[in-house]
């Protein structure tokens, strides 16, 4: 099974697998780092359902995950990046304040190196047991993002079966190229939502990736076995030529803690050539320093 | 009536006052209960009856320059202490024909693309921004999730924190689920003494995690999404009071206690630099949640 990337042989079904397991299977010799990895569930609310969310919480670190998400720095086909990916076996992949945390801290560590982030989905949504403060951590991951596109930097986004509710109408939507997983269910509102609210009966195949690329919501489904491959070719197109002295600039100014002048390096790489060429150019050159 | 700013001594004394009044209700599910009640009565002020006391002059902008007009969210622009101000909010309706209507304030992604074309003319002409929440949710049908539910949030969210106009959030009745947050990625979030503010309904929450949908009761418990709370948890900047009673009940005052609370706020809002709302904006969500740190 793990040498066919947990794809059914026979049947190409594919099965749930862990975060550790995702970055296993994208990182270049099965390398990666991983950032925020202290960080655990807390219990704001005290919040009991059918039991105590920390009675949860502790069942669901006996397995073995600490979160539902792990963000990592790694390289996929020789390309540096950072993943962030989740794991649906943790409390239903639900993103919680950790799930936010790690998520923000991989695409700011994303910034700090100038290297893309990629987000590999498998949740629910929200998490309920930490209430109104589970809800914000969607609006975390879009300040995380928008802190990306700032430094010019891409998000790709793989959705893996479950990937719906908050997620899905966060982060998981704002993929500059979005792939999806054979079977992936993506939704907003789950199929048993939906039927108990308008008495709507849907198709089987409501919301499932193949689905979603025939209304315009995803660019490609992609079998795991290609995954690697996949988003290895897409980073390869996307990596900017000839940016290193603007890319190095940015990192040490960030470094020095101006974080402000190192995205408007990075978003202006011809402003800051220009900058830093200034005295050269105003020896050797006339003037002519538009491009 | 003092109301909260966000700094100085009458913060501290007015959120003790509510914080005092609610940490009697914390005790009894009963009385949190009763507060999601109030929060939805049937007669409460919703976005028009705002819009009607405060702007007279009102331009309402209708559809999506897409697919079609969403009557769940009202949009427009109108004249506010001399100036123009734009308001997007989630719409109920009043009477049964008029809650059909408005989809009983549930927005299709057709709603939030109507808010985003008016973001985007706040972005142009340089509008202050100011959105009333009000929603049991987005819609869950699957016409608007072929029509792009989860994307159309996740797209509100982001220009909203872009935009370089001041913004601020009123949560006025029930804020529930990403359909609420859609329109709540502000400069300032404030709910009204009486609103609610949670990641879902009572009744989603009983029906997911209690199997069972008897136990809306168990589950407001649960949740603690009064006002109050909201504002300890740093989700909410301050708490605007409502008449005696509850908004339902005067009309007239609870959009005089709104004003006074939005007039003074954005005029504080443009004093600042752009750069520095921006900054403000995005640390202000970039902070918000609880986590333990098991390295230390």
């Amino acid at each position: 099974m793990e040498r066919n990337s947990y794809v059914c042989a026979v049947c190409g079904h594919h099965f749930a697998m862990t975060a550790r397991q995702r970055l296993d299977h994208l990182a270049d010799d099965g390398a990666w780092e991983e950032i925020g990895g202290d960080l655990r569930a807390a219990d704001p609310l005290r919040f009991v359902d059918l039991q105590p969310y920390t009675d949860r919480i502790r069942a669901a670190e006996a397995k073995g995950a600490t979160e539902a998400i792990i963000s990592a720095s790694l390289a996929i086909q020789g390309q540096p990046c950072v993943v962030a990916a989740m794991d649906f076996g943790f409390l239903g992949g639900s993103m919680g304040s950790v799930v936010g945390e790690r998520f923000a801290r991989g695409a700011e560590v994303a910034v700090a190196r100038g290297v893309p982030f990629i987000s590999i989905t498998s949740s629910g949504g929200a998490r309920m047991q930490e209430g109104v403060l589970a809800l914000m951590q969607m609006a975390k991951s879009i300040v995380a993002l928008d802190e990306l596109a700032a430094a010019g930097l891409p998000f790709i986004m793989v959705l893996a079966h479950p990937t719906t509710g908050g997620v899905w109408a966060s982060f998981a939507s704002l993929g500059d190229v979005t792939y999806a997983e054979p079977g992936a269910l993506i939704a907003f509102s789950g199929p048993r939502v939906i039927e108990q609210t308008t008495r709507e009966k849907l198709p089987d195949d409501f919301g499932l990736a193949e689905r979603q690329v025939e209304h315009g919501h995803v660019d490609a489904v992609v079998d795991r076995r290609e995954l690697p491959a996949r988003v290895g070719r897409l980073l390869a197109i996307l990596e900017r030529p000839a940016l290193d002295e603007t890319q190095s600039l940015a990192s040490q100014l960030a470094q020095n803690g101006t974080e402000r002048a190192a995205r408007m390096a990075q978003a202006l790489p011809s402003l800051s050539r220009r900058l830093r060429g200034r005295p050269e150019h105003a020896a050797a050159d006339s003037g002519a320093d538009s491009e | 009536m003092t109301v909260s700013t966000g700094s100085g001594g009458r913060r501290g004394r007015f959120v003790r006052r509510i914080a005092g009044k609610f940490h009697v209700a914390d005790a009894a599910s009963g009385d949190i209960w009763d507060a999601i009640q109030l929060a939805r009565h049937q007669d409460r002020p919703y976005p028009l009856d705002y819009i009607s006391r405060l702007m007279p002059d009102f331009e309402e902008i209708h559809g999506d320059r897409m697919k079609g007009d969403d009557p769940a969210i009202v949009a427009g622009v109108g004249r506010y202490n001399g100036a123009p101000l734009a308001i997007i909010g989630q719409q109920k309706g009043r009477d049964a024909q008029d809650r059909a209507y408005r989809n009983f304030g549930m927005p299709s992604p057709e709603g939030y693309r109507k808010g985003m074309r008016l973001m985007e003319i706040c972005d142009r002409l340089s509008i202050p921004l100011v959105t009333l929440i009000d929603t049991p949710g987005a819609f869950p049908g699957a016409g608007a999730e072929e029509r792009g539910q989860g994307g159309a949030i996740a797209h509100s969210m982001m220009m909203m924190l872009g935009l370089p106009v001041p913004t601020v959030a009123v949560v006025i009745g029930e804020g529930s689920s990403g359909g609420a947050l859609a329109l709540g990625v502000a400069d300032r979030v404030v709910m009204l003494e009486n609103a609610t503010y949670s990641v879902i309904s009572p009744e989603g929450a009983s029906a997911i995690l209690w199997r069972d949908a008897g136990k809306a009761k168990l589950a407001a418990a649960a949740f603690k999404p009064t006002a109050a709370n909201c504002y300890r948890w740093g989700v909410a900047d301050a708490v605007v009071p409502e008449p005696e009673g509850g908004a339902h009940l005067d009309h007239d005052e609870a959009a005089r206690l709104l004003d006074g609370y939005l007039s003074r706020t954005i005029r504080e809002l443009q004093a600042l630099p752009i750069a520095d709302r921006g900054r403000q904006r995005r640390e202000r969500f970039r902070r918000l949640g609880a986590v333990r740190d098991a390295g230390v």
